[in-house]
């Protein structure tokens, strides 16, 4: 028996495929999130739009609120640390989360390295907003990846800028010629064996969905029509005014998203979004999706 | 060539999709109830069960599922569709379809540090595990098809294969070949 190889941490990313992970802040909420169809969530103390709102560093969260969380629901549960910081990866694998966000969400503790992904028991998932960062982070061991997008603005542009970027220079490699591989490699900053991989398969070695910015189920059908997996929705759920009925709109828009008449009976009645932030309105030193190397 | 559909509501349909085109099948998506009985074959595929139950109800898919079982064509279930397909589940108690008289309990093995590869018992049948379930009890008229330290992890009723592991996620194709090739 072999435990926690490479092939059984992307066999979870693969059956997470087509549903929604959703971030959730206490037990009341994970619940509220696995009845209404979310196939994981993620346990964190503060969504992204609130810790936005408050400044400061962001962590890693509390192990008694996972602790409590994992008590509470049979669906996988998923934890952030932050970029770099591999003894808080340490303590969540400890915890025995299923996946391990390393998150520009949280405030970055290494400013040059990401975590040694393979190194671990548990799968990691990461960020990226290019081919070269996702093919980095896979390099480094992650079983799969998030367009990052901009979290907490609860405005999708940022997300699908990123979908676009990633999927335009998947495109792009697979109609080179191999000669050209090393070169696009070196300008990608991406290692070479991942390069020639995309460019001969036409997609990434492992599944990609999207995150940052989902608010309503169109956003969420956006994204898949865009060539996401399925997705994340941090802030979009808990910080509108029917949380479950927008998480279970938003589990059926992933499912249904080739479908828009029944994204329109699912987009009905759902009360407000959250209210959202123009991109204009935020700082350079503001934009999450910027964290990672 | 025989048309195979893959409950594609959440989870891991896609590779599913290959291995049937691997052993010279046409896979078919399916996500509404009018298209399962033209099929020749089904597959509920691993994913999140709950997920699975809460779509397949809210979507009126559960009577024609039950009509394409009782109509005698094939159907595998692996991983969460096993979780669907048994008489009984724990760990925690949750409905399912009584197509297979057996009793699952979920993510039994662990959470997912504990997922891991290993191979059948006397046989060289590779079995991928990822949260997951174990087949707790296995009534009289249900076959055991493979077994991985002495449980079974395989089991078949009739025209229904039930699975604990994922055969689609490794490059072995005996299962899906035996049951639609």
């Amino acid at each position: 028996m072999e435990k926690s190889t490479f092939e059984a941490k992307v066999g979870l990313a693969e059956m997470l495929k087509g549903g929604v992970i959703m971030d959730v802040m206490n037990v009341e909420q994970a619940k509220i999130a696995e009845a209404a169809g979310a196939c994981a969530v993620m346990a964190l103390e503060r969504v992204p739009a609130i810790i936005r709102r408050d400044g400061g560093v962001a962590r890693a969260s509390d192990p008694a609120m996972i602790k409590a969380i994992q008590a509470e629901v049979s669906i996988p549960v998923m934890a952030k640390c932050r970029i770099g910081h591999f003894m808080e990866a340490r303590i969540l694998e400890a915890l025995e989360v299923d996946f391990i966000d390393e998150s520009e969400v949280l405030t970055p503790a290494d400013e040059a390295f990401h975590i040694e992904k393979h190194d671990f028991k548990v799968p990691f998932v990461c960020g990226c907003t290019d081919l070269g960062e996702a093919l980095r982070r896979i390099g480094e061991g992650a079983a799969m990846l998030r367009t990052k997008g901009e979290a907490g603005t609860g405005n999708i542009v940022e997300g699908v800028r990123h979908l676009r970027t990633v999927h335009g220079h998947i495109r792009k490699l697979t109609r080179m010629p191999k000669e050209e591989l090393m070169t696009e490699a070196k300008n990608l900053g991406a290692p070479y064996e991942l390069v020639v991989q995309v460019a001969r398969e036409g997609k990434l070695p492992v599944p990609n969905f999207a995150a940052g910015g989902i608010a309503t189920p169109a956003d969420a059908a956006l994204c898949m029509a865009l060539g996401a997996e399925s997705v994340f929705v941090g802030s979009g759920i808990f910080l509108s005014s029917d949380p479950e009925r927008r998480a279970r709109a938003i589990v059926e828009a992933v499912t249904y998203w080739e479908d828009p008449k029944k994204l329109a009976e699912i987009s009905t009645g759902l009360g407000e979004a959250m209210a959202g932030t123009e991109m204009g309105k935020l700082g350079e030193d503001e934009k999450l999706a910027k964290r990672g190397w | 060539m025989k048309r195979v559909g893959v409950l594609a509501l959440q989870g891991g349909w896609a590779a599913h999709l290959r291995a049937l085109r691997d052993v010279g099948c046409e896979p078919v998506e399916v996500r509404r109830a009018e298209q399962i009985d033209a099929l020749d074959g089904l597959i509920l595929p691993g994913g999140e069960s709950t997920t699975h139950l809460l779509l397949i109800e809210r979507f009126g898919l559960r009577p024609a599922l039950d009509a394409f079982v009782a109509s005698g064509r094939p159907v595998l279930c692996t991983c969460a569709g096993l979780i669907l397909a048994a008489k009984a589940v724990h760990h925690p108690d949750q409905d399912s379809f009584g197509w297979l008289d057996v009793d699952v309990a979920r993510n039994a093995w662990g959470r997912q540090v504990h997922s891991f590869e290993a191979h059948a018992d006397g046989a060289d049948l590779p079995l991928l595990f990822i949260r997951a379930p174990r087949i707790e009890r296995v009534g009289p008229d249900v076959e055991i098809t493979a077994r991985f330290e002495g449980e079974p992890v395989m089991v078949r009723q009739g025209n229904v294969v039930g699975a604990s592991f994922h055969p689609e996620l490794t490059p072995d194709r005996r299962v899906h070949r035996a049951l639609f090739g």
